[in-house]
């Protein structure tokens, strides 16, 4: 793999992830002020002092802007990891061993599905205390159902096929057919479907912090910005549109990386030797 | 009478995208001519990428994904259809030539019924009226032997068997009255016993209509049969180009040669029945809906002897394997290994007993993980069996590729990276490696070219004088039963038909369909053909 054969569509998505997580990890250093410190008056036009103008309370736009990157994708990055963890785990046990383990995981996950993903987080957050870590367990827990879909389709296709019968014939564990034989071939398709996972939490992050359930304030994040600023469109005050704004395009970059690699590992398939 | 389909000097090149390099065109077809009368059959043979499928559609105007036709004419009734325009091109295309592919089952379409299939070229060429084709369609279904002519196209594709619907190809193909049918391979999908009826309704068909034919295939014997000419084809060059009898029974090429002196019989056989390895005993076996798939099948295999399993797809052989390695557990009967009897479901059985008997798959592409290299493929018996590890790992791997004939070179590849001989080795490495008392080898050579299946048989041949291993060989293939077994048993609707030691199965007195059986096995022999049909006892139970 080479930088040319990039398509141009991937080089954009690849650079505005790269500029993203290089404001989140360097917030303290590119910030030109602090995430919680009132350095204006409200909602003020940008100029040369304020970038992006200033929010609700007078705080730097741009600046909690890089900081709300830092919570934003933190959050996200960890909910998808946690929740692809948890997903592909239970699904390769449920398409490895089939039967009543299968049977059970499967009609647990259906119940969990058969709920309205934004309705039993609302409920599950508003009972449960409210800490970044349970946000990050229940957006795991829920967007896992997906992945459990996803996982126990592609490895059902792979565990009947004759190298896993051979490896089951060979005597082998459960675990090494899941990790050794089923894994590695399940890998693209789970990496992509991972990206766009990634987006969704995004956006479904964004989501419960716009309904007051997700990152508490004064802690700066794209969803919550949205909320505090949505106000000011009555004023014709666009402060609420730029978070919204960086929410789309990380969104939109993380597909563009995504669509790339769909391609690519369906190419590999694709192939045909004819003679 | 003038030469109506000529082709001169075609080349033919694809674009190949090599790792790490910059796509470039390779020729797959350098400089082939030949010529056809009208009336008569030419056939094309040659391994798998030898370019004769490419030839064969070229005679379509027709290039599958990458492939151009670069330079040469291809003329049909003295016209350049390589030069046509696109509208000429898809007059051409099911009207004057037409196209029978390989798998038929695959190339219908399984909503529409066969009569609309059969006839639509013609329709669709505005060739004759609705009534008319019907007509000449259910006049084709007669010629080709099909039954009940009047109504065999009022089915689905999936009411008919495999041998029907490669006749309904056929017919697909003749009715729009072409001047030159392209036959992909037509019978290479199916049983030797519905093969010869194809075959036999294929040549009639071609003689009734008066058209020509390109006929493809691997296999030197079909093509014996069926053609007035033979072109030999390696590597998108010609070998050897002559009439039937000029190719076979005078070939000048050494390749030519090989390729009709393939599997030469042993006539041996081991005699010795003392210390039996495997024994089943009145095994009866279903899957989940409970129709048995194998009926009381009883028979043992001595120590360092192979037992050839012979029979017809949906015989029940590769059932049996299943029910041998047990995946699939006997719903009755008994299955002893040394003596032992073993637990009918393998999670059941021990470490040592399944390292015992192992198996080798008709694929070998899907029966090796494609994300593992050689080395991990073969090494993982080694070190799950006998605990091997580091250098005394790497020694064995070594030791193995060098069993089968292999490089040390090749340890660090991915099986995709193989070719489909190499990739069959392999797996035969990774049986080997557990040291195994016996090999189940499921058709291991069926997907294989004439050549590189000699060398695996020739191989396994080796291991077997080498480490006394036995071999259960499940095949559709009389001649390699012919050259390694021992003990043959023929198997019918999952009951076993006839079971012995090679010299009595195979010698007379038959029942009648072991007759039919041995006398559906092609061999190379101008009129073969009409001399079987004659003296038939009965026809194929599944044509």
């Amino acid at each position: 793999m080479r930088a040319r054969d990039i398509p141009p569509s991937a080089w954009i998505g690849i650079i505005g992830i790269t500029v993203t997580a290089g404001a989140a990890v360097f917030a303290p250093y590119v910030a030109p002020y602090g995430e919680r410190e009132i350095v204006g008056d409200i909602w003020e036009p940008m100029s040369s002092t304020f970038l992006l103008g200033t929010d609700n309370l007078g705080r730097d736009l741009l600046s909690r802007l890089i900081y709300g990157a830092r919570t934003t994708l933190a959050v996200a990055l960890a909910a998808s990891v946690l929740s692809f963890s948890i997903g592909i785990t239970l699904s390769f046990i449920a398409a490895a061993t089939r039967g009543v383990v299968d049977q059970g995981l499967s009609r647990l996950n259906d119940l969990m599905m058969s709920i309205p993903t934004l309705i039993f987080a609302l409920v599950l957050l508003a009972v449960l205390p409210q800490s970044v870590w349970v946000l990050i367990l229940v957006m795991a827990v829920l967007d896992s159902t997906r992945v459990f879909r996803l996982g126990r389709a592609i490895a059902l296709d792979i565990s009947v096929m004759e190298f896993v019968e051979a490896a089951r014939l060979r005597g082998e564990r459960t675990i090494w057919i899941i990790f050794r034989e089923i894994l590695p071939n399940a890998l693209s398709p789970l990496l992509a479907e991972f990206g766009l996972r990634f987006a969704f939490s995004i956006l479904f992050l964004s989501t419960l912090s716009f309904l007051g359930l997700g990152i508490q304030p004064p802690t700066a994040d794209w969803g919550g910005m949205v909320k505090d600023n949505k106000d000011g469109i009555i004023f014709a005050v666009s402060a609420a549109l730029i978070p919204g704004a960086a929410i789309a395009t990380l969104a939109v970059c993380v597909n563009l990386v995504v669509d790339w690699l769909l391609k690519r590992t369906s190419s590999l398939k694709g192939g045909r030797d004819d003679g | 009478m003038a030469d109506f389909f000529t082709v001169r000097d075609l080349r033919i090149a694809a674009k190949v995208y090599p790792p790490g390099e910059r796509p470039r065109d390779m020729e797959i077809v350098s400089g082939v001519s030949f010529s056809l009368e009208k009336g008569k059959v030419l056939g094309l043979i040659g391994e798998s990428g030898a370019g004769k499928s490419t030839i064969g559609l070229a005679a379509l105007a027709y290039g599958r994904g990458g492939i151009r036709i670069t330079g040469g004419e291809v003329l049909l009734d003295g016209e350049d259809i390589v030069t046509f325009s696109k509208r000429d091109i898809r007059r051409l295309r099911g009207a004057r030539v037409a196209y029978v592919a390989q798998s038929a089952a695959a190339a219908f379409n399984p909503a529409h019924r066969l009569i609309d299939q059969v006839v639509e070229a013609t329709l669709l060429h505005r060739l004759m009226d609705r009534p008319s084709a019907r007509a000449r369609a259910v006049h084709l279904f007669e010629v080709l032997g099909l039954p009940d002519p009047d109504h065999f196209g009022d089915r689905y594709p999936h009411q008919v068997s495999g041998g029907q619907l490669q006749r309904a190809m056929t017919a697909m193909a003749l009715c729009p009255n072409p001047e030159l049918i392209v036959f992909d391979e037509p019978t290479t999908a199916l049983d030797v016993t519905t093969q010869i009826d194809v075959l036999a309704a294929i040549k009639h068909a071609i003689r009734e209509t008066g058209t020509s034919a390109l006929y493809i295939t691997h296999d030197l014997a079909v093509v014996t049969q069926i053609a007035d000419d033979i072109m030999v084809l390696r590597n998108g060059q010609t070998v050897e180009y002559g009439t039937v009898s000029q190719i076979i029974e005078a070939p000048k090429e050494d390749y030519t040669k090989a390729l009709i002196g393939v599997r030469k019989s042993r006539e041996t056989e081991a005699t010795d029945q003392s210390g039996t390895l495997l024994k089943v005993e009145n095994v009866t076996a279903a899957y989940g809906n409970g129709v048995p798939v194998l009926k009381d099948i009883s028979l043992h295999l001595p120590k360092g002897q192979t037992l050839a399993i012979v029979g017809e797809s949906g015989s029940g052989k590769s059932t049996l394997a299943r029910a041998i390695t047990g995946l699939l557990p006997p719903s009755d009967g008994r299955i002893l290994f040394d003596d032992e009897v073993l637990p009918a479901l393998q999670k059941r059985r021990s470490k040592d007993q399944l390292r015992r008997i192992q198996l080798i798959y008709q694929m070998a592409d899907t029966a090796m993980n494609p994300r593992q290299t050689v080395s991990q493929i073969i090494g993982r018996p080694l070190t799950f069996y006998f605990g091997l590890r580091g250098r005394e790992k790497a020694r064995h791997i070594a030791e193995l590729l060098d069993a089968i004939e292999m490089g040390e070179g090749f340890a660090d590849r991915y099986p995709g990276e193989l070719s489909g001989g190499q990739k069959q080795r392999v797996a035969i490495a990774r049986a080997l490696a557990a040291k195994p008392d016996l090999i189940l080898c499921d058709e291991p050579t069926s997907a294989l070219d004439p050549l590189v299946a000699e060398g695996i048989l020739d191989l396994l041949m080796r291991l077997q004088r080498e480490t006394a291993v036995s071999y259960l060989f499940i095949t559709h293939d009389i001649s390699i039963v012919r050259a390694l077994a021992d003990s043959v048993a023929i198997m019918l609707n999952g009951r076993l038909q006839r079971f012995g030691p090679k010299s009595q199965v195979l010698l007379p007195p038959f029942d009648d369909y072991t007759d039919l059986l041995l006398k559906s096995v092609p061999e190379m022999r101008i009129g073969w053909l009409e001399e079987v049909l004659k003296s038939r006892h009965i026809t194929s139970a599944g044509n």
